[in-house]
């Protein structure tokens, strides 16, 4: 019998720093995506002038575990004349790399998956996945509504995907590094020595087009349910449906901590640095971006992309340039 | 996925007819009768290319209830209650239209008192009306709060309008020489205040929802109606106003007492959506106008006449139409007699089925999203339709 001892001495460090870093992450994931599917009804409940969610537990606390209770109990129906293999593939693909995400982001000190120095590419690489996912149970689902949310979907996503990752670059730029934590550890403490002082117009441009790439409203186009009934998940039900909602809220998760670590200053802080000023600030943008959805009117299809490539492609751009003359000149 | 492969039979009648000649590149899909923008059982057939729409062709009839054959057989006080079911947002002006209508026919005279609770009625059911095509249609184009809001009023009228009528949707308020009941001190207490409430929610909701860039730009210049177009397929109501010609049925051809009224008539002279839209905010205010004045004016006396017509009554032979402006247009009630207890023949015209046909030529080129806007600005109520 080999020595049990030597055995796990082989597994790397790293490795088991990974797995740790995934099981944490998963539990992050899904304690959050909980959470925000409250605050989502809570806000949306205030702004509505009704108590939203409050008979479940103390005030409605919870609702969203029913609801997800709800959704698991719910018979997954296939619909007829669908791709199978596709319709159910999608789901998972547009929920697990998810993970993947986060692994990069730090959310204090010493308090990441991986710290790479590549961490801004690898989330900006596989965030592009969602979009496929989207594609598929658009196609897979055999319904012309479906195709149509599926089309939006792509052309909304790789429109706004360009601006996002010019006005990131410009962040890269200037600190000349793509990892995380270092972009995080040049900022200072106190709210004028984070990077959105000095970007304003990058921050801005990623915020909206963080907006559009989560689809939410006003960009809520490939599910616009006033005009396509449901988009791209209309023959999704229980938790076919479940993991695309899953996915859309971790999703506003990850952009708003991309945005915390890049514009906000990340864990840093006033007085105590530490994960709770990270969760503080990611939260802030999350409800700015739930009450923007029930706030606005949905912008139409062509607006969008009009927006994007008249507007905010060529903000970006200039803002891109500018930050290289300001690096060359200053650095 | 292509409809031009399939070999069997698909679809009904209407997708078939629809069907023909089928170009390749095209999708043929059902905008209801279930879909969240028609609003209750209006079905769409529409041919899109891409996010454009081709063509565009209502089916009706899904919530037929055969209202104008059950005036044949119900007598005409059995019938009043049919009225309130015909457009279940503005019942008052059906009940109008009909009641005036037989009084007309059986020359009933009506109490001075009476008129004014008609006309108090049927100006807060205007407003309802509008709150809720208000919040539909801001839902139509995504915004999800505006209806909270709307209903958030409309639930005072409703309130107020149960106390003197006993429902708070369908009503059945008018009689035959009358109205049923007479107003109460907490309805016109609650009236005041609900005047005052309003006239402070109006300008909120133009801060948060008229002015908003986001609306404007899905309003302003879609669905262009010009007057030519709507004298064509006989548009009523704001969707005429919208297009600039000062239509109303209580100017054009007052009734009731109408006439003792200072109240304007807002018009816009763009055609579009926008232009629809300020028409009814416009008229909301209007509405309170008139109800302000009728309150205090009111006169004491009888709600009922005392010889009003009992349940057997015939009226004698003859015919008579009367038409009065409802929320979405001109509404007109067509009686015929025969001297016996039922009538001989009910026709009703309904304005939202004129205004609806409007739609398949406005929805021509235009993008999805934007024939979703066209079909709220019109401010469809199906059954009303269909009848």
């Amino acid at each position: 019998m080999p020595d049990m001892n030597a055995l796990l001495a082989g597994i790397p460090a790293e490795l088991t720093r990974l797995v740790l870093a995934l099981i944490g992450l998963m539990v992050f994931i899904g304690l959050n995506g909980l959470a925000l599917v409250w605050v989502e009804r809570k806000v949306a409940g205030h702004v509505q002038r009704r108590p939203g969610p409050f008979e479940v537990g103390p005030f409605g606390l919870i609702q969203p575990i029913v609801d997800a209770i709800k959704l698991i109990g719910k018979q997954l129906v296939t619909p007829s004349g669908s791709d199978k293999f596709l319709f159910w593939l999608a789901p998972l693909l547009s929920f697990l790399p998810i993970f993947l995400l986060f692994i990069p982001i730090p959310f204090s000190k010493n308090l990441v998956g991986l710290d790479t120095n590549l961490g801004l590419l690898l989330i900006l690489a596989f965030a592009g996945l969602n979009v496929l996912a989207l594609c598929l149970a658009g196609w897979g689902q055999n319904n012309k509504w479906g195709l149509l949310g599926a089309g939006r979907a792509v052309a909304q996503s790789v429109a706004y995907e360009i601006p996002l990752l010019l006005s990131v670059l410009a962040i890269s730029f200037q600190t000349g590094s793509l990892s995380l934590t270092e972009i995080t550890a040049k900022q200072g403490a106190w709210p004028w020595q984070w990077n959105i002082i000095v970007q304003p117009l990058a921050f801005f441009l990623y915020f909206i087009c963080a907006v559009a790439e989560t689809n939410r409203a006003p960009f809520d186009l490939p599910e616009a349910e006033s005009e396509l009934t449901a988009g791209f998940h209309t023959e999704y039900s229980g938790m076919g449906f479940g993991l695309f909602f899953l996915a859309e809220y971790a999703n506003m998760i990850v952009v708003c901590s991309v945005a915390t670590v890049l514009f906000l200053g990340g864990w840093q802080g006033p007085f105590e640095p530490g994960w709770w000023w990270f969760l503080i600030k990611m939260y802030v943008l999350l409800v700015v971006i739930i009450w923007f959805r029930w706030t606005y009117p949905r912008v139409r299809f062509d607006q969008l992309l009009n927006l994007n490539w008249k507007w905010l492609l060529p903000l970006s751009m200039v803002n891109l340039v500018a930050t290289a003359f300001a690096v060359k000149l200053f650095a | 996925m292509s409809h031009c492969e399939a070999t069997e039979l698909t679809g009904d009648t209407y997708t078939r007819r629809f069907d023909t000649g089928p170009d390749a590149d095209t999708l043929i899909v059902n905008m209801g009768p279930q879909h969240p923008s028609t609003h209750g059982v209006l079905r769409v057939i529409v041919e899109l290319d891409g996010e454009y729409i081709l063509r565009a062709e209502p089916v009706l009839g899904y919530v037929h209830r055969m209202h104008e054959k059950m005036g044949e057989v119900k007598s005409f006080t059995q019938y009043l209650p049919n009225m309130g079911r015909v457009d279940y947002l503005h019942a008052m002006a059906w009940n109008w239209a009909y009641v005036g209508a037989v009084e007309k026919l059986g020359g009933v005279e009506v109490p001075e008192r009476a008129e004014y609770l008609r006309v108090i009625a049927t100006e807060l059911n205007r407003i309802s009306s509008h709150l809720v095509w208000w919040g539909a249609y801001l839902l139509d184009l995504g915004a999800f709060t505006p209806i909270m809001y709307a209903f958030d009023d409309r639930e005072i009228i409703l309130d107020l309008l149960q106390i003197i009528t006993g429902s708070r949707l369908t009503y059945c308020y008018f009689r035959f020489g009358g109205v049923t009941a007479d107003v109460t001190p907490a309805f016109v207490s609650g009236l005041t205040e609900f005047i005052a409430r309003f006239k402070s929610r109006l300008p909120m909701y133009t801060d948060l929802v008229t002015n908003n860039v986001i609306l404007r730009k899905r309003c302003e210049e879609i669905g262009v109606i010009d007057v030519d177009m709507a004298r064509r397929y006989g548009a009523t109501g704001p969707v005429l106003r919208g297009s600039g010609v000062a239509y109303d049925t209580r100017r054009a051809e007052p009734y009731g007492i109408y006439d003792r009224f200072d109240y304007e008539i807002p018009t816009f002279p763009e055609g579009d959506a926008m232009a629809r839209y300020m028409v009814r905010m416009r008229e909301m205010e209007e509405s309170v106008k008139i109800i302000e004045q009728a309150l205090a004016r009111m006169p004491e006396g009888e709600y009922l006449n005392a010889k009003a017509p009992k349940p057997a009554w015939k009226p004698g032979v003859g015919e008579a139409y009367f038409a009065v402006e409802g929320a979405r247009g001109k509404i007109g009630a067509y009686v015929v007699s025969d001297g016996t207890k039922t009538p001989y023949r009910v026709k009703l015209r309904a304005p939202s089925y004129c205004n609806l046909s409007l739609f398949a030529e406005l929805a021509q080129g235009v993008i999805l999203a934007d024939a979703v806007s066209i079909m709220g600005s019109l401010d469809l109520v199906i059954p009303e339709i269909d009848r």
